[in-house]
């Protein structure tokens, strides 16, 4: 139920919704819990994208990975 | 897995003495039952599960109730989880009423714009899904739609646990996507060590590291070992949507007592959409009578094979239990997955 699956927004549509890519699928989802720009990826549960995922984001998990093995080298 | 076995490694160093984490998320248990994560763990650590299906901490009452509208001439609209929970008397798959499975609360209100028919949406899930009621239903849906509001928050559940439960944590492994939406700051008011944590194997492996860090130092505070989905304010816009049709109710949880504040119901502007008001329903308490323990499950104390039903009388066919049903619930995962016990 709380499955959130990342996607990138490619086209935003009348009424809130958006056309996202998953990679391998396209689908239509609601967009309005968030404000969005073409090219922004978002995370979608149950049909609705509920939280922005920036690319930085994203880099910075893996900053914190870097940082915890740094700690571990202590 | 290679940073995820660098991190097991390092972990087995932290862990000094016996400590128990509980995770709040359906989410997680799958992650960890299907990649073994606690095949990896030093001995002394014990991951348990909490109240993190939102399909099996909804109590018989409210299974029942959703069952008794089945009988008038309405269409349920709910997702495909809900379907085989049995109640006292059947289950949504085997009631001759009309039941739609639906991706999410849109469909079923393009459902109700194409029919005369009363549609009613079973609205389970947490902080992670009521948003997105809440957000459809400010696009004025039909006059014939209505929902079932059985929303749950997280953290009254969680303060619950840690002054009344009888289980002993440690430390809980926050749940990345009710925090993608609610932010972490409302969990700092918990004195317990927390990491908010996302879905790969890696990233449960690094919130475990953290928590045992923090054992290890004496400390408790909330990190975030999910920075790419969650900040600590968390998604406003979803939030004030939420608080603007919803307010807070106390409600029972399967396998526990009413929760002050833990529940969501709609704002008098929203009762319209309330289906217990318009169908005048009422959810009574059911005494529990099976000999299923998913109430012991879903707090934490014990594991799906410690039924003596798991795999036997009870399998995701022939479910007894909601936790057999559900994606997210513990006994259909490590049936799944085949899990045995830690001991
Ligand atoms: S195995 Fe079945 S009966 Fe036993 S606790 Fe799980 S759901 Fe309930």
């Amino acid at each position: 139920m709380c499955i959130a699956v990342p996607a990138e927004v490619i086209e935003i549509k009348d009424g809130n919704i958006g056309l996202v890519d998953y990679g391998d699928l396209r689908q239509e989802v609601r967009l309005d819990l968030v404000d969005v720009q073409v090219g922004e990826f978002v995370l979608v549960h149950v049909g609705f994208a509920i939280q922005k995922l920036s690319r930085e984001e994203g880099l910075e998990t893996r900053e914190l990975f870097k940082q915890v093995y740094a700690a571990m080298e202590e | 897995m290679e940073t995820g076995k660098e991190i097991a490694s390092t972990l087995r160093t932290h862990v000094t003495r016996p400590v128990t984490f509980m995770h709040i998320c359906g989410t997680h248990e799958a992650s960890i039952a299907r990649t073994g994560i606690r095949t990896l763990l030093p001995p002394a650590l014990k991951i348990v599960m909490g109240p993190g299906c939102p399909v099996c901490i909804t109590p018989q009452g409210e299974i029942d109730a959703a069952l008794e509208l089945a009988d008038r001439d309405v269409i349920l609209a709910t997702y495909g989880d809900l379907l085989r929970v049995p109640g006292t008397a059947g289950s949504l798959e085997s009631t001759p009423g009309e039941v739609r499975v639906v991706q999410g609360i849109h469909k079923a209100v393009d459902l109700a714009r194409k029919t005369e028919k009363e549609v009613v949406f079973i609205s389970v899930g947490f902080e992670t899904t009521a948003p997105t009621v809440a957000a459809m239903l400010l696009t004025d849906p039909p006059e014939n739609f209505s929902i079932l509001s059985y929303h749950r928050l997280v953290p009254p559940a969680m303060g619950w646990l840690l002054t009344q439960g009888e289980a002993h944590l440690d430390g809980f492994i926050l749940p990345g996507h009710v925090c993608t939406i609610t932010g972490y700051k409302d969990y700092e008011q918990f004195p317990v060590p927390q990491v908010v944590a996302g879905f790969e194997p890696e990233d449960i492996l690094l919130a475990l590291l953290m928590l045992a860090r923090q054992i290890e130092k004496d400390e408790h505070r909330v990190e975030n070992a999910y920075p790419r989905a969650v900040n600590r304010e968390g998604n406003q816009k979803a939030l004030a949507v939420m608080y603007q049709v919803f307010e807070p109710c106390d409600v029972e949880w399967r396998g526990f007592p009413v929760i002050p504040g833990s529940g969501l119901r709609l704002k008098e502007e929203f009762s319209c959409y309330d289906a217990v008001r318009k169908f005048g329903i009422t959810v009574r308490h059911v005494k529990k009578h099976s000999a299923c323990i998913c109430d012991r499950v879903l707090r934490g104390v014990a594991d799906p094979t410690d039924c003596r039903m798991f795999g036997k009388a009870c399998t995701p066919r022939t479910p007894v239990g909601p936790c057999m049903v559900s994606h997210e619930g513990a006994c259909k995962i490590w049936h799944q997955y085949k899990v045995k016990k830690v001991i």
